[in-house]
């Protein structure tokens, strides 16, 4: 039934009270969100610890969820696979032999900058990830960029730790909770990473632009060297990120840089590693080898 | 000859001889479907970009125009706060968009009582638009930088969801009004 055009519920003063109040308490929350958004604004930690106890609660499904992800991707993958075979095996057939003269070249390549390092007296520190887990969300409807992983305190997890696939860089840990952290990824807006491209160093900085790709800004503007298909990695800088992460394949150029696809596309990813801060483990390294600089000549 | 599927969930929540819909999950049935639209970012759908609908808001405008008053006017306190809790918004950006929107919604049940499916549809096409647009426009004070354009498909895809999220309320709203409580 239609609602009366006059809104008093009837004669009971008490009904009309609680409607009156009802609307009161409608415009209160009204002005309550906006002072929480006031203040969530001017501090992007605000309610931090509220979102990590309520994903802790939440981590456990959704983490049993993920699993099921992976499975329905690989049916359908299975399924196209049928109708996809012939073309796939020709163009693979092709990219394997470029491959193998591309691998002669890194080994090549491999070889001669172990001789450069051991004439400067560097040593790689060995990396381990802190912790290998699941990429168990994201926020799919908001235009903010942020996934979950199951992995917080618990597990040695620290904000501004990187997140990574076997396939390259996924984001930074911004926010943990005791069982769960938020990632920022690459491609959220927010997202800039120092980044080269691949075959000759050219400076470059990765923002993420909200859509799932990510802008390519020049260090240095003038003639846009880039080119399509050209390999973005980090370059260190900064001491967030480990140099020679694979981050982006330029597909696009634009006057300042180009628009670059992501590699390690998030949704295709199940298992993700933290790795510790890159310029926290060079300092233990050079530490643990004080002579390694001072005794060169 | 069993009854088909279809008739069988219409048969679902008739009123019959001597039972009562319990109050309890009458009454629940609303709130929990609304959360567990806004826990949406738990499922496991991991996306570089922007395409899933805002579900918390659309099941809670569908709830609104299929059963006006059900919710109270200020539900949209309750229910922004546990949205922003997962959806990656700034704190309190869920909570002033529902409390809008309740009242919004509340001023067109008066103005216009008597409406169909397509007229709720056509209402609920610009509160989801204002939604989408203002969500991002504050998630951009908060330090991000997304361009309009980027949040087309999801525009497109949320508009389109609406019919969907709103026979899943009419579903749920069944449900709700099953009588399983003897008298």
């Amino acid at each position: 039934m239609a609602a009366p055009s006059n809104r008093r519920p009837g004669y009971s003063r008490r009904a009309q009270y609680g409607n009156f109040f009802g609307y009161v308490a409608a415009v209160a929350g009204l002005g309550l969100g906006a002072l929480l958004l006031f203040f969530s604004l001017g501090n992007n930690d605000a309610g931090a610890g509220m979102r990590g106890a309520a994903s802790d609660l939440t981590a456990p499904v959704a983490n049993a969820a993920a699993g099921t992800r992976s499975e329905a991707q690989g049916f359908w993958a299975t399924l196209s696979g049928y109708f996809t075979s012939g073309v796939r095996v020709a163009r693979l057939e092709k990219e394997v032999a470029e491959a193998r003269v591309k691998l002669a070249e890194q080994a090549a390549l491999r070889e001669e900058n172990g001789r450069l390092k051991a004439m400067l007296g560097l040593t790689e520190g060995e990396q381990r990830p802190v912790v290998v887990t699941r990429l168990i969300g994201s926020t799919s409807s908001s235009s903010r960029r942020y996934a979950a992983i199951a992995a917080g305190t618990a597990q040695g997890v620290r904000v501004g730790m990187a997140v990574r696939s076997p396939l390259g860089l996924v984001g930074r840990v911004v926010e943990v909770g005791g069982s769960s952290a938020r990632v920022l990824l690459i491609t959220d807006t927010d997202s800039s990473i120092p980044v080269r491209r691949a075959v000759d160093g050219i400076q470059a900085y990765a923002n993420g632009r909200g859509d799932g790709t990510i802008h390519i800004r020049l260090a240095v503007t003038g003639l846009n060297p880039l080119k399509k298909g050209d390999a973005i990695v980090t370059s260190g800088s900064g001491g967030l990120y480990r140099p020679n992460q694979a981050v982006a394949v330029v597909v696009q150029l634009t006057p300042d840089g180009a628009i670059a696809r992501p590699l390690s596309d998030p949704a295709l990813t199940e298992f993700v590693a933290v790795e510790p801060v890159y310029e926290e483990v060079a300092e233990a390294t050079s530490a643990a080898q004080p002579g390694a600089a001072t005794e060169q000549p | 000859m069993p009854a088909p599927l279809q008739s069988a969930l219409h048969e679902l929540g008739k009123p019959r001889i001597n039972r009562a819909p319990s109050p309890i999950l009458a009454v629940a049935t609303p709130w929990l479907l609304v959360m567990l639209g806004s826990l949406s970012p738990t499922w496991p759908i991991i996306s570089s970009a922007p395409v899933m609908p805002p579900l918390g808001f659309l099941l809670l405008v569908a709830w609104q125009q299929l059963r006006p008053g059900l919710f109270p006017v200020w539900a949209g306190l309750p229910l922004g706060l546990f949205d922003d809790l997962f959806s990656g918004q700034p704190l309190g950006s869920a909570v002033v968009l529902y409390s809008a929107a309740m009242l919004a919604l509340d001023l067109i049940e008066h103005r216009f009582p008597w409406r169909g499916f397509a007229l709720n549809w056509l209402v609920a096409c610009p509160f989801i638009t204002a939604y989408l647009v203002l969500a991002q426009q504050l998630a951009n004070l908060g330090g991000g930088a997304t361009e309009l354009a980027a949040m087309l498909p999801q525009l497109v895809l949320s508009l389109l969801a609406y019919p969907l999220a709103a026979s899943l309320v009419g579903l749920a709203d069944r449900f709700r009004l099953i009588p399983i409580r003897a008298l």
